[in-house]
């Protein structure tokens, strides 16, 4: 991946400066395009095969009940990614993806307590799909105005929406009010059941993978380049001729996709659900472990659902009383003093964002 | 028939009434200048054609469409395009990809997400990047350029979509003179397919590079003339000299 993309990279370059005015300044602009080209894209996918390694890895050297939290985080690291893809790539201010995560859990819950629906292949989709529909709802009412909506407009109405569902769901008898619903019956294929421990932790690091790669290539895309204009000055795309309203709503329904396959995946890990899945205080969370993580970066969304969840385990088991505290400070200092997050430690400006045009692959290939 | 036509354009902005009556007629291949002293509404002016500010009364009517309540992405769609006052490229993304960003606005979904259009656009932003001796510095993040280059940058990926119409706000401003003469210099070829609106207070400028002149003075058109025409006119001289 990385050496083709610098060649083409490179390529392109140097036919910029071939067709230059002058000649004197060729070899010059070439030699200093190189060296820009060896400083970029060097880091993000070692990071990536560090965490994908350590994360195949994991389940032969932790301990069963380790494994089994090693599973729930995986599964909020997905739930971060969706978060990811509607504010680190977008910009859009959701603070309600809780609703899309716990909507679809309950979803799955009702498929399995009243219809018997356990099957991998019909509740993830099911779940994606109740995401996905939410999100389309609440995306299309808060983000396709005539005119572009406020940044407080969507996050006070994604987060009364989550606050509303959190109402619903305590108050619904039909939803099992204050308790939930418990004792979800677990994920089949077949005849085989997916419990607890390394068949789930590595179904759900598939799943993970899939979706981290499907939205590395939408993010790198012609698509990722004009949510980065989106994010970056919104009015100014809609002057190019975006529908920038458009874009957005799409983004924010994939979003809730993402969601709603995270809390379908966290019910039958966990075997029940219950009002705070939907409500504010999981929508903070992921905000929280993208901005500790780094937003703008796939992979940062991920480490930083593992590093928090991580900490706040580690935290709760040796510092009963005070961890909240601890860990609320250490978030405070990253976001004061590392606002782009942990990874932007490793990870360069430059090869944050990326570049779009660079892989001319087809016309490249076409050339003699 | 013009290509643009604003009529009675009023704006008022609570207690100032910043645009009284302002009108603005733009032929085809025609570059036009709008100038004024300060405060006369040309950048006012400027945003209701571009759609960026609603006017409270009058009318716009571009390739013989009233388009006063098109939002700037219909604007754009339907060829009107605009440099702001403020640079307002994307820092962060190489020239490159700014330029892409600009060209690929009218892509569909499917190609965007499928990159399907990344390929064929590639000598157009080459092209484009050349035209405005920006190529040997492609793959730069454009919060690098000076801020003439990112001027001029601006205007290529204005150009991007070869609009009918091009409004450009103050392009020249903190430009040193070289830099000057040479957007004149760039400017001149667009003529072929563009038209352009301009504001500037660089009189050499407008001078050198417009056919017709309007003047605007307190929110109303003072005169509106070819070049020779504005010079020789006493209340034109009169209200520069006022103010100088």
């Amino acid at each position: 991946m990385l050496k083709p993309m610098s060649v083409v990279r490179q390529a392109i370059v140097a036919d910029a400066s071939d067709e230059m005015d002058g000649a004197m300044a060729e070899g010059a602009a070439a030699g200093q395009a190189k060296d820009r080209v060896k400083a970029g894209r060097r880091v993000l996918p070692i990071v990536e095969g560090v965490v994908l390694v350590a994360a195949l890895l994991a389940p032969l050297v932790l301990q069963d009940y380790l494994t089994v939290f090693a599973t729930r985080v995986i599964i909020l690291a997905l739930f971060a990614l969706s978060f990811d893809l509607v504010w680190g790539y977008a910009g859009i201010m959701s603070f309600g993806q809780a609703l899309f995560f716990g909507s679809a859990g309950y979803g799955v819950a009702l498929l399995a307590r009243d219809l018997d629906i356990t099957n991998i292949l019909l509740v993830l989709p099911a779940g994606t799909i109740i995401g996905l529909t939410f999100a389309l709802l609440l995306g299309g009412f808060l983000l396709l105005g005539r005119h572009p909506s406020s940044v407080i407009f969507v996050s006070l109405g994604t987060l009364t929406g989550s606050y509303a569902a959190d109402r619903l769901a305590r108050g619904w008898y039909y939803l099992g009010g204050q308790n939930g619903i418990p004792s979800i019956a677990p994920m089949t294929l077949g005849g085989y059941e997916f419990t607890e421990g390394p068949s789930f932790y590595y179904l759900v690091l598939g799943i993970l993978v899939v979706v981290y790669l499907l939205c590395r290539f939408l993010v790198r895309s012609q698509f990722g380049l004009a949510l980065a204009g989106l994010r970056e000055n919104e009015q100014r795309i809609a002057f190019f001729g975006y529908k920038a309203q458009h874009l957005k709503a799409i983004i924010f329904t994939i979003g809730g996709g993402v969601a709603g396959l995270a809390g379908s995946l966290y019910a039958f890990h966990e075997g029940f659900v219950w009002p705070n899945m939907v409500g504010v205080v999981v929508s903070t969370q992921v905000v929280l472990y993208v901005l500790f993580g780094g937003s703008g970066t796939l992979i940062g969304a991920v480490i930083g659902a593992v590093i928090v969840e991580g900490v706040s385990f580690w935290l709760s088991d040796n510092y009963r009383d005070i961890w909240p505290i601890i860990l609320g400070l250490l978030l405070l200092l990253v976001i004061l003093f590392r606002p782009l997050g942990l990874i932007s430690f490793v990870l360069g400006e430059r090869e944050r964002v990326g570049s779009f045009g660079a892989a001319a692959r087809e016309k490249r290939n076409a050339a003699p | 028939m013009p290509l643009l036509e604003a009529a009675g354009i009023k704006k008022i902005f609570g207690k100032l009434t910043a645009l009284d009556g302002a009108a603005l007629t733009v032929g085809e291949n025609e570059f036009h200048g709008l100038i004024g002293p300060n405060g006369s509404g040309k950048s006012t002016l400027m945003k209701c054609i571009a759609g960026a500010e609603v006017p409270t009364q009058g009318k716009v009517s571009f390739v013989n469409t009233d388009i006063t309540a098109f939002t700037p992405t219909e604007r754009a769609r339907a060829g009107m395009s605009l440099k702001f006052q403020i640079t307002s490229v994307l820092p962060s993304l190489t020239l490159y990809d700014n330029i892409l960003l600009a060209l690929q606005a009218q892509s569909s979904l499917f190609d965007l997400v499928f990159s399907r259009t990344r390929g064929a656009l590639h000598d157009q932003v080459m092209t484009m990047l050349r035209q405005f001796r920006l190529a040997d510095r492609a793959f730069d993040a454009a919060a690098a350029l000076s801020h003439g280059q990112q001027q001029w940058l601006e205007i290529a990926m204005a150009l991007a979509g070869k609009p009918k119409l091009l409004l450009l706000d103050e392009p020249t401003g903190g430009m040193s003179l070289e830099e000057r003469r040479v957007t004149g210099e760039l400017l001149q070829p667009i003529k072929q397919h563009c038209s352009l609106v301009i504001v500037e207070h660089d009189l050499d400028f407008i001078r050198d590079i417009c056919d017709r002149l309007t003047v605007l003075d307190q929110g109303r058109v003072l005169a509106s003339g070819t070049v020779s025409e504005i010079q020789a006119n006493p209340s034109v001289q009169e209200i520069y000299l006022r103010r100088a």
